[in-house]
């Protein structure tokens, strides 16, 4: 059998596997791998500006796409730039794979030049990793580590690739998928957990669907079928902020969002059900508030495919194993089977109706200073008057979550944030990565002054492939959701929360050769976006915001659903030391 | 262009350590990052207390690698003594093993013969298996289990090595 260099089993493997994008930094380490590279007829390398931006775009393409995201960075400092993202991915649940650069193999452990310990140092922050010491164990690593971050819980995967075993050759046949010895991830629910949640569902007097990202990773029919179970059972739905857009921010039954900004109504919900169906979600933090007083007179319905998700947090009635479309499917046809009808909710809506009445999205608008909240609506209003598909990115911070309660999306893989790290930095690479894997759309990264200037380098990313991104800074010249909790629990001594030194954002985005706009006034704030959509190219928008205006509805951190906090007179500005332990 | 591989060579260290959380995970994770190989590994706590454990790791390398492998053990905050008992001097090495080997007739009886020769005990007993409790050094294991496997084994349980330096002092 022809040999084949590791370098080219590795690219032959990418091209077998469909991979069509790779994000990257070239490097000693990897240096035959770009050779293999070199003007590759099928797979496009886009070339960073740091490594943590590769993985980053790397998980905008994965979650606008559903396909996995593919990043290739050398040894030592290429590879540990990329931790970061390879963490946020593991929080997140996202698909990716990730090839690193290590130094030859008779130098590992010697503290060569560019060498870290890759494999150790991603040890636990990857859904699972490999040191390749052969080439001839290369391509069945490469399916195997495809196959491991793409199905179960998707995840990021590290392939660790010292330079000779890049250059020494073996014998190449494309990989058989195998069954893999101990990874079988449990995709098909059992029988009886599906019996039980379509009975308790058909008995439900409060029932409450809590959706979370696990429904978008299952793919597009799960957030159908989603949509097709609430139909049949007349029940409400809220999100966590990951789950966006798998039930229609439109539809009838949607509660909004819930947690620590999510709306009164989705809160109180929870609070009151009598049966709360979790598919997809895993009771994270910022989700259950205190959690003696979360959901306390509920039974509980959890769906995951990750057996570890289950009572990690919150003990639950009736767990199900299961990919979500699959369980969802199972649910369906059961609950048609058994000819069960739409129950009879009225009660139940109508208390929804009064928690709704309190408007808790609601804010007050300045007259003078362009509001956060009214931005991101009149940029909703904006895009969905295009007609076109839109991808929406955030950054972290206040402005994320104004993006989550104001901007509303009606389908999955249409919003991308960091949920579970929460890193700054991570929606402007993630825009231009959507944007690489969806050329026809138009990818808005919605993003803070503090938060965008984490990677503000890939701005030579997107000019470089005519990336026509959108970034639209609300700028208040503060870490407003640090500043925010400072006023909370800090008696508003603003250590270090205010963005001194600000670089001129337009003038930036121009040195870049982007457009840069200006936005001040309430009065050009539809002119403003209106610019930035109709105009070709990547934009960049430092629109000027009420510098001290804050995120409501609030659960403080150790607080109740039933607890929130509405607008900000009913912030006291103290908070007891175990709750400001609480993170 | 291949990849050519060093002669090994297996070298039993002796190592006692502050008993402290995350001990086990540094040493496993230094072997990983710097590309060592761990044959067997053993850990129990040695002293009244509970303040120190003894840890032996037989490994394999060529005798540069041996030395290396020391010198980082070594260098590790909560490790007290690193003892390279292959190249310390004459010591004891000793493993234990479960074997449970399954048959009748004939096989049984040739079993048991074995086990007396290798002075393995009989631990448990139905009528158609046994559970022999074997000690000694590594070959003689493999050489246990090796016979066993012609006989009936079903499986082994390891212990891994456990070594002393002999003579009247401590290490």
């Amino acid at each position: 059998m022809a040999e084949k260099s590791g370098a080219d089993i590795l690219v032959q493997c990418l091209v077998d596997l469909g991979v069509e994008v790779v994000f990257g930094y070239p490097g000693g380490a990897v240096l035959p791998i770009y050779d293999a590279l070199y003007n590759h007829p099928t797979i496009k390398h886009v070339l960073v500006r740091h490594e943590q931006g590769a993985t980053h775009m790397a998980e905008g393409y994965a979650r606008s796409t559903g396909k996995p995201g593919v990043v290739l960075v050398t040894s030592g400092p290429g590879a540990t730039n990329a931790v970061t993202g390879i963490t946020d991915a593991l929080m997140d649940s996202i698909p990716m794979v990730v090839i690193t650069g290590q130094v030859p193999t008779q130098l590992i452990g010697t503290d060569a030049f560019q060498e870290a310990d890759t494999i150790g140092i991603t040890r636990h922050c990857s859904k699972h990793n490999y040191l390749v010491k052969t080439p001839g164990k290369l391509a069945e690593v490469i399916h195997e580590a495809f196959h491991i971050a793409t199905t179960g819980r998707p995840g990021p995967v590290v392939v660790d690739i010292p330079k000779n075993v890049q250059i020494a050759t073996a014998p190449y046949a494309r990989p058989e998928l195998k069954v893999h010895a101990s990874y079988r991830p449990q995709t098909k629910a059992d029988a009886a957990g599906i019996e039980s949640a379509v009975e308790m569902l058909a008995a439900a007097e409060r029932p409450v669907f809590y959706t979370g990202g696990g429904v978008i990773n299952s793919g597009p029919q799960a957030s159908a079928l989603l949509r097709e179970l609430v139909a049949l059972t007349g029940a409400p739905v809220t999100s966590t902020l990951m789950g966006l857009g798998a039930y229609p921010a439109s539809g009838d039954a949607w509660l909004g969002m819930l947690g620590m900004h999510g709306t009164y109504e989705a809160n109180w919900a929870m609070n009151q059900a009598d049966l709360i169906l979790c598919v997809g979600a895993r009771f994270d933090d910022r989700v259950t508030g205190r959690l003696d007083a979360f959901a306390p007179n509920s039974r509980k319905i959890h769906i995951d495919i990750d057996r570890s998700s289950i009572n990690k947090i919150v003990d639950v009635d009736v767990a199900i194993v299961a990919d979500v479309g699959s369980a969802l499917d199972d649910i369906i046809a059961l609950w048609k089977q058994r000819n069960h009808q739409k129950a009879d909710l009225t009660e139940w809506w109508s208390r929804i109706a009064g928690w709704r009445a309190r408007k808790s999205l609601d804010y007050a608008e300045s007259g003078t200073e362009i509001m956060p909240q009214r931005a991101i609506a009149d940029l909703y209003s904006a895009t969905k008057a295009t007609g076109k598909d839109v991808i929406i990115t955030t950054e972290v911070g206040q402005h994320q979550m104004w993006a989550a309660q104001h901007f509303g999306f009606d389908a999955p893989n249409k919003w991308l944030t960091s949920g579970g790290l929460g890193t700054m930095g991570y929606g402007f690479p993630a825009a231009i990565g959507a944007q690489m894997g969806n050329p026809d759309s138009i990818a808005i990264c919605i993003a803070g002054d503090a938060s965008v200037q984490m990677n503000i380098q890939e701005l030579g990313t997107a000019t470089q492939y005519r990336l026509p991104v959108k970034l639209f800074i609300l700028n208040n010249e503060y870490m407003g959701m640090v500043r925010q909790w400072q006023e909370l629990t800090y008696e508003s001594r603003y250590s270090n929360s205010y963005s001194d030194s600000l670089p001129d954002f337009v003038k930036l985005g121009e040195a870049y050769g982007w457009t840069g706009i200006r936005i001040e006034e309430p009065k050009d704030l539809e002119a403003g976006i209106r610019r930035m959509l109709e105009t070709d190219g990547p934009v960049i928008v430092d629109c000027r915001v009420a510098r001290m205006s804050n995120c409501f509805p609030m659960i403080p951190s150790g607080a109740a659903h039933t607890e929130m906090l509405l607008d900000p007179s009913q912030v006291e500005g103290v908070m007891s030391d175990e709750a400001k332990a609480l993170v | 262009m291949h990849i050519q591989e060093e002669l090994s060579q297996r070298h039993v260290l002796s190592l006692t350590v502050s008993n402290e959380a995350g001990i086990l995970a540094r040493i496993a994770g230094l072997f990983t990052a710097r590309g060592y190989n761990i044959d067997s590994l053993t850990v129990a706590d040695i002293t009244q207390d509970h303040g120190v454990s003894r840890i032996t790791i037989v490994t394999n390398g060529p005798p540069k690698v041996i030395d290396q492998i020391i010198a980082q053990l070594d260098r590790l905050v909560p490790v007290h003594k690193v003892t390279d008992l292959t190249e310390a001097g004459p010591f004891v090495e000793r493993e234990l093993a479960l074997v449970k080997v399954a048959g009748v007739g004939e096989d049984r009886i040739e079993a048991l013969r074995l086990a007396d020769v290798f002075r393995a005990k009989v631990v448990d007993t139905t009528i158609e298996s046994f559970i022999f409790e074997i000690t000694g050094t590594t070959d003689k294991i493999d050489n246990f289990v090796g016979l066993m496997r012609q006989i009936g084994l079903v499986e082994v349980g390891r212990t891994g090595v456990v070594g002393l330096i002999r003579g009247k002092e401590a290490n």
